[in-house]
Parts: C-alpha cells; structure tokens; sequence
C-alpha cells in the first residue's frame, strides 16, 4: 500500500483549524431505526471547516446512513445537527437550501442519464440558483477542467467510463459551490483502474480545502487525505483518531480487527 | 364497384364532417385521458392510503367493464339524476374516464422506470420536489412512456366509432348512413377506412416525430451522420 510522507501534516493544520472556531458540522446524539433495526445508536461528530474526515467501518454499520442525515435525506429519530451554527436537524422547510451548501456523490454515480456531462453539471445552477445558460455553461466547462476531463463535456453519461462519469458528478456537486462535500462509498462500482483518478480529484479538493466526509474502504486514499478517521460499528462510533495515530497502530481492539480483515 | 363514386365520398361534405368529428373526439379524449391518466399516476405514488385505495376502485371500474357500456351508462343514466349532456360531451367523457385509466398504468411504469437514486440526486443539488420531477425524472420516464402512449392513441382513434351508439355523427355512422340509404356499401366503406388509415398514419407521424425529439442524442446526430454500425454498437474510443 502506498503511502505519502508528509502523513501528518494536514492533521495539524486541521486540528489548529478546528481550534480556532466552532465546527462546520456538529452532530450530537444522532439515532435513527428503519422498522426494528437500530441504524444509528447516538452518533456524534464534529467535522471542521477546511477539514476531511473519513469514515470506516464494516458494511452495515450505519457509515451511509450517518451521512445521508448530514444533508436530510435520511431525517435522525434523535439528536440534533448544526450547520454553519443553525440547527437543522427538523428544518425541512429550508431542506432545499441547506442542501444547496451540501454537495453529495454517490456510489452509482447518479447521472442524469437523458443529459450530456456539461449539462448535468449546469442543471442546479440553472434551475436553483437561476443562473444563465450562457453562465451555468462556463461554469461546467471550468469544472471539467478542474475535475481532468476538459473534452467530455457534450458526452452522455453512457458514453463515459465509470472513473469519468464519478468525476462528472463531483464536478456537478461542485457546481453549487458546496461548503461541505459528502462521499458515500465513491469508489465502491468502480473497476480497479479507475479508482486512482477519482481518488486524486477527492485528494485534490480535500487539500485545497474543501470540507469533506468520504465514506470509503480505500485505506489508501484515507492515509493521503484524511485529517481524522472515524471508525463505525453496529451503528456506534468506535474509534475518532487522527490519521497518523488511527494507521499507526494506538486503536482500539475492534478497530484493529477490522483494519486487519481488510488490509489482508 | 365505383372509383368515382369513392372520390365523391371522400369529398363529400358529411365525410369530412365525420372524419372532423372521430378527430375532434379522439383528440379531446386523448387530451383528457392523459391528463387523468397523470393524475391518477402521480397519485398511486401518494404518502397516504386514502389515495391510492381511491385509484385502484376507478380503475377497477373503467378496466372491469366494456367502453362502450360506459358510453352508454353515461349517456342514458345521468340524465335520470338530472345531468343532461349532449351525446359529443358525454361519449368524450366516457372514453377520457376509460383512457385515464389505461394511461395511468403506462405513466406510472414510466415513472417507476427512473430509478429512486436519480430523484435522490436531484433533492441532494438542492431542487425542489416539483424541480426534480420536472427537469429529471418526466424527460426521463417520457422516453420509457411514448411508445406504449402511441399504441393507445392509434387504439383510440378507432375506439372513437364506438361512439356512434350515441348517435355522435362520426366516421362510421356516416358511412353507415350514407350506405343505407343506397347499399352502396363497398364504396362507403372504403371511403371510411381510407380517412381512418389517413388519420392513423398521421398519428404515427407523430408518435415518430415525438420520438426523435425526446431522445437526447438527436443533435449530434445531425451534425455528423455516423455510419450505422456505430450507433448499434458504442465506439470504444468514446469511451
């Protein structure tokens, strides 16, 4: 497994970050059940601006679910959230425009299948923020660019391998310009060759400063980019770490076992 | 057998009424079916019971029993509780009623066909739930919904001389009529059916026409005409 040397050097300038001022981000209790299945049992999380946060675990431990309340899709039975200091935990009233701040990727991509690469990523601002065509097209043509697929913006999506398509929809997400990015296993539907390019986009953006929470298994991506690990299991955080000590081996017990099934 | 007086039937005013006619109530028909129809869909997709109990009894009704008994219900029941319509409003709400029901089945497999993780993306940019169903899942499901929409507005057009029960004076019932009157049934009938198969292609026309212009790939295929086997099997350097 490859691994950059300068590991701890966004941990500290996270963490002196995250001193500084209130989190971006502040979930506080989090429970949530579908039927009688207890999803999430009082997670908590504070994620700071300019940081990335990386949630592991093993499936079926609530990681998705967790980030899906982040931006309401998922509505928590308990606890409260705070965005940019408002409590948004029961305002679905303003859903539609905290989500706006809330860029979201996800694992089968979820292009818009009748639209070329450029014109999903001109939709939102065109029909949210009301911006002009003419504006909405510069602004996907610049985001392409940004995402390393400046020649595919007139592609439909089945036109595009799957690494292209997950890029597209990052520069879609990014097209709203997000204070907070959430990555629900963004690598998971991707053939092993094109994980890389997704992962350097993420890398990218994270270390520019975007805010960000990636729900992955890639340890890889997690040791370059991550300023904190958050562990889940059986819908409990476990574990908070930051990057260097979480892969450097002061874990808890569960924690390890599950790095050791997955690192082989 | 007659050619000439074919022509003459095809030119005569109570054909060209009657052909007017089985136009009018097919496209009203159609206009009012499909707008039920979307209705009728959107509400089977309804948080509530209520609703959707509501959609499975109409449809029970208008698919459990014969177009044209409800024709003639509509036509002979209302007006015993004091509704008086004339034969055209009330044949043209009967066959809305029965389209209504068959359109909603099409539409809200349409709609189904759009995967939820589409809706999901949109709500997640931002857009309102109407926005979503607007701009992402209707050009979506209206790819899936046209063909099978075609077959039933071809089947209504000829649905439609059902209606002459009622003495609407459409296409058949005037053949009919005009037939009766001298027995020249071929030449009347024949004049008929050629104003029906004129409509029916006109309908195909554009059903095709509709087709083009919803899938999304049209324009560059304008541009540029790509050899045949290429639009079949996707270029591996697209990729």
């Amino acid at each position: 497994m490859a691994m950059s040397k300068h590991d701890e050097a966004p941990g500290v300038a996270a963490s002196a970050a995250g001193l500084k001022s209130e989190p971006l981000l502040k979930m506080v209790g989090i429970e949530k059940s579908f039927g009688t299945f207890h999803a999430l049992k009082g997670c908590s999380l504070n994620v700071a601006e300019r940081e990335t946060v990386v949630l592991i675990g093993p499936s079926g431990s609530g990681k998705s679910t967790l980030l899906r309340c982040v931006n309401l899709l998922e509505l928590a039975d308990k606890g409260r959230i705070f965005f940019n200091g408002s409590d948004i935990t029961r305002d679905l009233k303003n859903a539609a425009a905290i989500r706006r701040e809330i860029g979201m990727v996800f694992q089968n991509f979820e292009l818009f299948q009748h639209l070329t690469a450029a014109e999903n990523i001109m939709l939102a601002p065109m029909k949210v923020l009301g911006r002009s065509r003419a504006d909405a097209h510069d602004i996907a043509v610049e985001l392409l660019a940004k995402v390393h697929i400046p020649t595919k913006a007139d592609a439909y999506p089945d036109e595009l391998s799957g690494g292209q398509q997950q890029r597209v929809a990052i520069a879609r997400a990014l097209a709203m310009k997000p204070t907070l990015m959430l990555y629900d296993e963004p690598t998971s539907a991707l053939d092993p060759e094109m994980i890389r390019e997704v992962l350097d986009v993420m890398t990218e953006l994270s270390s520019e400063g975007m805010t960000s929470i990636v729900v992955t298994h890639e340890m890889g991506f997690a040791r370059r980019a991550a300023d904190r690990i958050v562990f889940m299991e059986g819908g409990e955080i476990i574990e908070t770490a930051g990057s260097a000590d979480f892969f450097g081996g002061s874990v808890n017990a569960r924690a390890r076992r599950f790095l050791d099934q997955i690192l082989h | 057998m007659s050619f000439d007086l074919i022509c003459d039937y095809l030119l005569s005013p109570v054909f060209i009424r009657g052909a007017m006619m089985t136009l009018l109530v097919t496209v009203t028909s159609l206009f009012f079916g499909i707008l039920s129809g979307l209705l009728l869909a959107l509400l089977q997709g309804a948080r509530f019971a209520a609703p959707r109990v509501l959609v499975l009894v109409y449809l029970w009704l208008f698919r459990g029993t014969p177009v044209l008994f409800q024709i003639i219900f509509i036509y002979n029941v209302l007006p015993g509780f004091g509704i008086r319509l004339s034969a055209f409003v009330s044949a043209t709400i009967a066959l809305s009623l029965n389209e209504g029901a068959y359109m909603s089945e099409i539409i809200r497999s349409g709609l189904g066909a759009v995967k939820q993780g589409q809706r999901t993306a949109g709500l997640a940019l931002g857009m309102t739930r109407a926005g979503v169903m607007r701009h992402i899942v209707l050009p979506q499901a209206l790819r899936v919904i046209l063909p099978p929409m075609g077959n039933q507005m071809i089947g209504m057009l000829k649905t439609s001389a059902l209606v002459s029960v009622v003495a609407v004076q459409e296409l058949l019932l005037a053949a009919n009529q005009t037939a009766a009157a001298n027995f020249r049934y071929f030449e009347a009938l024949t004049a008929a059916g050629i104003y029906y198969l004129l409509l029916t292609t006109l309908f195909m026309i554009v059903q095709a026409w509709m087709e083009r212009a919803l899938d999304p790939k049209r324009k560059r295929r304008g541009k540029a005409r790509r050899p045949l086997i290429d639009r079949f099997i996707p270029s591996a350097e697209a990729r």
